[in-house]
């Protein structure tokens, strides 16, 4: 059973379309990426799905059940735009966010004692978050989302604002509490930056979904059968098999990307190499998710 | 409902703990402290006793420069070189030389000092000899100063109110007292947690933390838990300005001696009180018709005490705490809604109008039109107008006000505040997530039926 399922969602606004007709599943304990370039109404999305705005029509189902006021418990959100109270203590606020989440103060209060101690932010606790750094102020943030550990944890552009090392150490969280059963909603414009952590995406352009689907059969789908060969010596390539696309040659060192054709096989190709020149690298050139957007972009413009 | 719970108790402390409400707390009842004792600290270290030696080579006024309590007169004779010689060895505070005059034309009096004498004095003794002169040339004309005192009249009127229970002692003075400091406090507190709220919705939608709170709790729980929350924090500092502003002025009056006014109300009266007394000083200097003075004193504060009595305490404070409430409830939600229209404080301006000019109004009108005719039109209709009625009924009420009347005027503006609170919900919901887009009225009225 999906975690998450979205069935037939529309959205309106005054002069504009946000959402028209979108569905989609998420399967429990993955990492969703919900991609698309900006306004193509991933926030307006993930609005309905925190019940910040409701849907002009179709359904959200939660663990099966339409969405509800009881399920905003195992939802945490973290917005694309990050804010705080400036003026207030980073242990008042994270106990007052969780509280409002709907978990008890004793509770609230353990479960930050130990997210404190594993980002080693002991010492920030009573400092206002206006104090903070930029960087600090997010990693609280991120802490508060994840706090009252929902099941579904919708992240919005997450790594816009941290540095590498912070990036990192918040790519960590998120597979670890992956592991621990959460499901993650990725959503963001820049898709290579998610791209290797998703397991599944939806892709969405102009209020409507593109394509959908765990990512290696999207890539299975849209891969070309191209190599890409690095190696030593001149490569003339005259079989009718394969097609040379691309070619470089440099000082005897040459680097072409070449199509299989006629149902030959990556072997083959490995074989006809091996008699003709030293081969050093042999990697298969799988499109991009970001390739394949702009190519299903097209595909749906021309149609 | 817990969580509006928990909005409120942040709103709450976050601003309680603040040390601009710390300090504005803590320094206004010394403030008013102050003000209410300073002048009376002030004349009792000015009240040193004058002594005035009095060369009088016109024989005038001999035996008649009577002692008064802190204007004393020592006659002096011989000649003016003499009284100087002996007046520069004294501490005395003036000497005072009058030549051989007489009382068709006293002139050349003149007044001697060591240093600046005060015009105080100056006009004290000025009035003495003045007042002299005249019993004097009363005298010649065959007049005296008690037929005189005879012929001045001097009229108090008893006002009594014979509508609603029976006859009513009924000080107009003391009733519009009550009634404007109600308004004035219902005025301000309005105006001033108004903004508070309106800071407090600006502040969240520029920090954005707007978004991650209506992830958890609904908007209208978000206003409403502020607006809650503020009206707490005002009903706080209300509460502890009066009784810091009671402990505060018998404190600083134990430590200086000093009678304070206790209200404003008897201020006033004790006012009015002085200055009757100021006349009769200078009227009189018989220290016989002091005890008269007195009396009158006596019986002004007896009129005081016993209108507050008359005043229907119960009646006028729950009154008080139902404007004070209502008025702010209708107000305070719109204000909320203006914070969530806009995205920084400067746009509030053209919106902040509408709001502020029915305030304004009935502020003005209170003290031009209903004070003197509380009964009027005007004063009727405004005190039923939601958006007037919390300042203008106040000011009505201690006149008394027909039970139709009250409770019609208390029923639209519960009415009144269910309805604000819609239209501000409507507009705050879809304010708070909408930034960079200049609004207009026109706009504002779309939201009003956005589906959300």
């Amino acid at each position: 059973m999906s975690i998450l399922k979205v069935d037939g969602v529309t959205k309106t606004y005054a002069n504009h379309t946000a959402l028209d007709n979108v569905s989609f599943d998420i399967p429990p304990g993955c990492i969703f990426g919900l991609l698309g370039p900006n306004g193509a109404g991933k926030t307006s999305l993930i609005r309905i799905i925190t019940q910040i705005t409701g849907a002009d029509s179709g359904e959200i189902y939660f663990k099966g059940e339409r969405l509800k006021p009881a399920h905003i418990k195992e939802i945490g959100y973290l917005p694309e735009e990050r804010g705080l109270y400036k003026k207030m203590k980073v242990g008042e606020q994270l106990l007052y966010l969780t509280q409002l989440k709907g978990l008890s103060k004793a509770e609230a209060t353990a479960r930050i004692k130990t997210w404190i101690d594993r980002f080693e932010i002991r010492d920030w606790l009573g400092k206002n978050i206006e104090d903070l750094s930029k960087g600090m102020q997010q990693k609280v943030q991120f802490i508060a989302t994840v706090l009252h550990e929902p099941a579904l944890i919708i992240l919005d552009e997450p790594f816009s604002g941290f540095d590498p090392i912070n990036a990192n150490l918040i790519k960590d969280e998120i597979l670890r509490l992956r592991d621990l059963g959460a499901t993650i909603i990725f959503s963001t414009h820049r898709m290579e930056s998610v791209e290797e952590l998703c397991d599944n995406i939806a892709l969405i352009n102009r209020a409507q979904k593109v394509l959908d689907g765990p990512v290696r059969e999207i890539k299975d789908t849209y891969k070309t059968d191209t190599f890409q060969i690095i190696g030593n010596g001149q490569l003339l390539i005259t079989s009718p098999d394969f097609q040379v696309l691309e070619q470089h040659d440099n000082h005897g060192i040459f680097r072409a990307n070449v199509k299989l054709l006629n149902g030959s096989t990556p072997n083959d190709l490995l074989r006809y190499l091996i008699q003709r020149v030293e081969v050093h690298s042999f990697v298969e050139l799988v499109p991009s998710i970001n390739d394949i957007f702009i190519r299903k972009v097209k595909e749906t413009h021309h149609v | 409902m817990s969580k509006i719970w928990l909005i409120i108790q942040r709103e709450y402390l976050t601003r309680v703990r603040k040390k601009s409400f710390i300090i504005m707390t803590l320094l206004t009842p010394l403030l008013l402290a102050t003000f209410m004792i300073l002048p009376g600290l002030l004349m009792t270290m000015s009240g040193d006793t004058e002594t005035v030696m009095v060369l009088d080579e016109s024989g005038l006024f001999e035996n008649k420069l009577k002692n008064q309590k802190d204007l004393q007169f020592i006659p002096l004779s011989g000649s003016l070189e003499q009284a100087k010689t002996v007046y520069q060895e004294t501490d005395n505070t003036a000497l005072l030389y009058i030549p051989n005059i007489s009382i068709d034309d006293p002139k050349d009096i003149t007044l001697y000092g060591k240093k600046n004498t005060s015009f105080q004095t100056q006009v004290r003794l000025e009035n003495v000899l003045e007042k002299e002169i005249e019993n004097q040339r009363f005298l010649a004309s065959g007049l005296d100063r008690a037929t005189l005192d005879k012929i001045e009249a001097n009229v108090k009127l008893n006002t009594i109110n014979l509508s609603g229970e029976g006859e009513k002692d009924n000080n107009a003075i003391v009733t519009s007292i009550a009634g404007v400091v109600g308004a004035v406090i219902i005025y301000f507190f309005i105006f001033m947690y108004g903004v508070q709220i309106m800071r407090g919705v600006i502040e969240e939608k520029t920090s954005r933390i707007v978004e991650v709170m209506i992830s958890s709790v609904k908007p209208f729980q978000l206003m409403m838990g502020k607006i809650m929350g503020i009206a707490a924090v005002g009903l706080t500092q209300f509460l502890l300005w009066i009784i810091l502003s009671f402990v505060a002025v018998t404190g600083v009056s134990a430590v200086f001696g000093v009678d304070a006014a206790p209200s404003p109300a008897a201020q006033f009266a004790a006012g009015q009180v002085a200055a009757q007394g100021q006349e009769v000083t200078e009227d009189d200097e018989a220290a016989v018709e002091n005890s008269a003075k007195d009396n009158e004193i006596a019986n002004t504060i007896n009129d005081v005490k016993q209108s507050v009595a008359n005043l229907n305490i119960a009646l006028i404070f729950g009154c008080f705490l139902f404007y004070f409430l209502g008025g702010y409830l209708l107000y305070g939600s719109l204000f909320g809604a203006i914070g969530a229209a806009v995205d920084n404080e400067t746009d509030t301006q053209q919106f902040m109008m509408p709001i502020t000019i029915p305030l304004i109004i009935s502020f003005i009108m209170s003290y031009s039109v209903v004070l003197k005719n509380p009964d009027g039109p005007v004063a009727f209709w405004m005190s039923i107008i939601p958006f007037t009625s919390p300042i203008v009924m106040m000011v009505r009420v201690p006149f008394g006000v027909p039970a139709w009347q009250l409770l019609l005027s208390m029923g639209l503006l519960v009415a009144g505040f269910v309805f604000t609170t819609w239209i501000a919900s409507r507009i705050y919901r879809v304010g708070i997530l909408m930034y960079g887009k200049k609004i207009n009225y026109k706009e504002l009225s779309k939201w009003l039926f956005y589906r959300v």
